[in-house]
Order: C-alpha cells, then structure tokens, then sequence
C-alpha cells in the first residue's frame, strides 16, 4: 500500500471521528477550548503512533489468543507516560484534561488500530497509519473546539475576539453544544464527501 | 457527600453520558432498540459496581501502601479485562440464561470508559466503600436512563423525514445534543 494513500485514509477517507466514528468520548469532552483539543491530540497521537510501532513489532511472538490484553498493556503504558511527563512540565493542561487522560487507555481509536492496521502490517506502515489516524482526529477536534470556542467564548486559542460588549453562548461550551456542533460537522462532512462523489 | 446526593448528583444532574461523556461509543452503537438497551444497562451495572468495589481495595490496600499509585491506569485496566473474563465464565457455568441475554455485550464493556472513568473517579474525589459503590450505581443508572431515553427516541427516528447528509450518526448527535439540554435542566438540584 502507499504510504500517501494511508495518510489520506487516516485523515479523510476513513477519518476515525467523521466516518468510523470512535474515540468519541474525548473528542466531545476535550472540545471546551482549542488549546485542550490540541493537547488532547498530541497526547492521542503520541499513544498511537508509539503503540502501533510497539504492536507491529512484536506481532511475530504475540499468542493469538492473548493478543487484546498484550495490546491493553502496550497501551496503557504509554498512557502512563504521557500522564507522568503532562503532570511533571505542564500541571495546567494535566489538570484541565483531567480523568480523559488516563482515559486514553480506553480509546477505541488506538485499540482498534491496533487490531485492525498494526498486527497486520510492516512496522512503518503502522507508524505511518499511526500518524495519518492521529491528524485525523485532531482535524475533527480542531474544528469542533474552534466553533465550540468561537461561539460559546468569544475567543480563539484564549484570545478574546469580539471585546467586552460580546455575549457569547454559553450553552456551546457546555455538554448539548458538543454533541449539537459535532452532529453538524458530521453532517457537513456528508454533504461534501456526497458531492464530490456526483462530480466524479 | 450523602448517598442521596451522589445518587442524584450521577443519575440527573452530572449523567455520566450527557454532562461528562463517558459511554458515548456504547451509548451510540447499542441504543437501537429499547430492550437491547436494557440489556446492556444491566450488564454495566454489574460490572461497574464490581470493578469499582475492587480497585478501590486495590488502590488503598496494594497500590498507596507501596507508593504505586502511578502504575494506577495501567492495573486498573488490567483488573478490569480480568473481571469481565472471570464475569463471564461464571456466568456461563451457573446461570446460562442470563449469560445467553447478556453475553454479547459483556465483551464490549472492557472498553467501556463508564468502567475505567468511574474507578478512577472514585479515587480522585476521595470516596469511601460506601459512597464508591453510591457513585458506582447511580453511574450506572444514569448510563442506563440515557441508553432507554435515546433508545425510545432513535425507534421513532426511524419514521421520521431527515436530510440526506444528517441520516444515521449525525441525527443521533443532534437528538443527544437536544436530550443534553433538557439534562441541564436538573443543574442546582444539588
């Protein structure tokens, strides 16, 4: 397979929130502000990307059997990592991520890659899927946490936009606006993926 | 904290689903029909108040005496695929009817965030046995309510008139999204 085309996969054609739609808890949870989607995202695409190596690599000795728990294990040690090294330089973002940290380990994104790509592909096929997977998800919560941010703070990345006479609605940074805005955009992705499709 | 006031704190006012979205995959992919939601309620009921009953002893009595508590995700995940297998092959050898009706969804649990977010939860707000097995239940009720609500919703979605583009997922967020609000409802309660 080449590799652009598991690239485009990853962030397009099977894109893990807007088309198989997994990993869904964090990314509606972590989309309050752009600054902790982008965390988020470096923390997701450090799990994957480090686990699909590890997978890939020792694939020729895991037991069939036991493979899921192996996985578990590989997985949740680099969550503990990437929750030890958060906690010792950046105590803020460790602390807004909160308990969708350790949930990492939980992803189905990362198991399901596991599963799916990395048991059954070369090592750099799986660090390239790894990779592609992980812009994936980060352009879907990019553009969720922007709008979320935009309408329901007034501010990007927590500059203010619109001044202090801006009323901003609130109910898109609370719960209902995740889901509302994330329905949407899957929506919107349809659209435009249906209408591409008719042209060619 | 009082019992009633975790209870109704988990179940209403912060539901696992709509307020702190954990469970969205299962929420999403097993609420179709109203008695499959049951089903897989039941199922995370168990499991959850049984895992969170065992790594709170696990946490005060092996990991904080022995200054462990970083190793936390990983045994808890650990306990938590061990306790689903040994769930079900009990299950299976004493009572096979309820192993036949839950079987299918006693696998999809380990990767439940509910179970994992709900000990690691109980842990952080510093609960006793008591309130933990309080916190795990009312979780699991408010899980179950969400699934039934949306199950109900979603048989009469099946009717209804919707554009091309929102059919399936979408329309599913945007129903979530409306039943979040009327959820927000219950904020101030406690």
């Amino acid at each position: 397979m080449k590799y652009s085309k598991i690239l485009k996969d990853g962030v397009i054609n099977n894109n893990p929130i807007l088309v198989q739609f997994i990993g869904m808890c964090s990314a509606l949870a972590v989309t309050t502000s752009v600054k902790n989607a982008l965390a988020m995202s470096a923390a997701v695409i450090f799990v994957l990307v480090c686990s699909n190596i590890i997978i890939s690599l020792i694939k020729g000795i895991t037991p069939d059997e036991i493979r899921i728990p192996i996985f578990i294990v590989v997985i949740a040690t680099f969550v503990t990592i990437v929750q030890m090294f958060l906690q010792a330089f950046s105590k803020p973002i460790y602390d807004s991520l909160g308990i969708f940290l350790p949930l990492i380990v939980v992803n189905c994104i990362i198991l399901g890659r596991a599963e799916a790509f990395a048991y059954k592909n070369s090592v750099f096929s799986s660090f390239v899927d790894g990779v592609g997977q992980g812009l994936g998800y980060t352009f879907a919560l990019f553009v969720v946490s922007s709008i979320r941010e935009i309408i329901g703070n007034g501010s990007f990345f927590g500059i203010s936009l619109f001044g202090e006479s801006f009323q901003p609605i609130s109910i898109f940074i609370q719960p209902p606006g995740a889901f509302i805005i994330l329905g949407l955009f899957v929506g919107v992705f349809n659209l435009i993926k249906s209408k591409k499709a008719v042209r060619e | 904290m009082s019992i009633t006031a975790i209870l109704i704190s988990t179940i209403l006012v912060n539901n696992y689903v709509f307020a702190q979205f954990l469970g969205i995959c299962p929420f999403l992919g097993v609420s179709n029909k109203t008695d499959t939601s049951l089903g897989m309620g039941v199922a995370v009921t168990f499991v959850v108040t049984l895992a969170s009953i065992v790594c709170f002893f696990i946490q005060k009595m092996i990991l904080d005496p022995l200054g462990l508590a970083y190793l936390q995700t990983i045994v808890f995940i650990l306990v938590i695929a061990a306790l689903v297998q040994f769930v079900e092959m009990v299950l299976k050898k004493t009572t096979p009817a309820l192993y036949s009706a839950l079987g299918i969804y006693l696998p999809l649990i380990t990767t439940n965030c509910v179970v994992l977010g709900v000990a690691i939860q109980n842990i952080v707000a510093k609960y006793d046995l008591i309130q933990t097995i309080a916190n795990s239940i009312g979780a699991s009720i408010g899980f179950t309510l969400a699934l039934l609500i949306m199950a109900g919703v979603r048989e009469k979605l099946e009717l209804a008139d919707i554009p091309e583009p929102l059919k399936g997922f979408p329309i599913t967020l945007l129903s979530a999204g409306l039943m979040s609000v009327a959820f927000t409802g219950f904020a101030g309660l406690v």
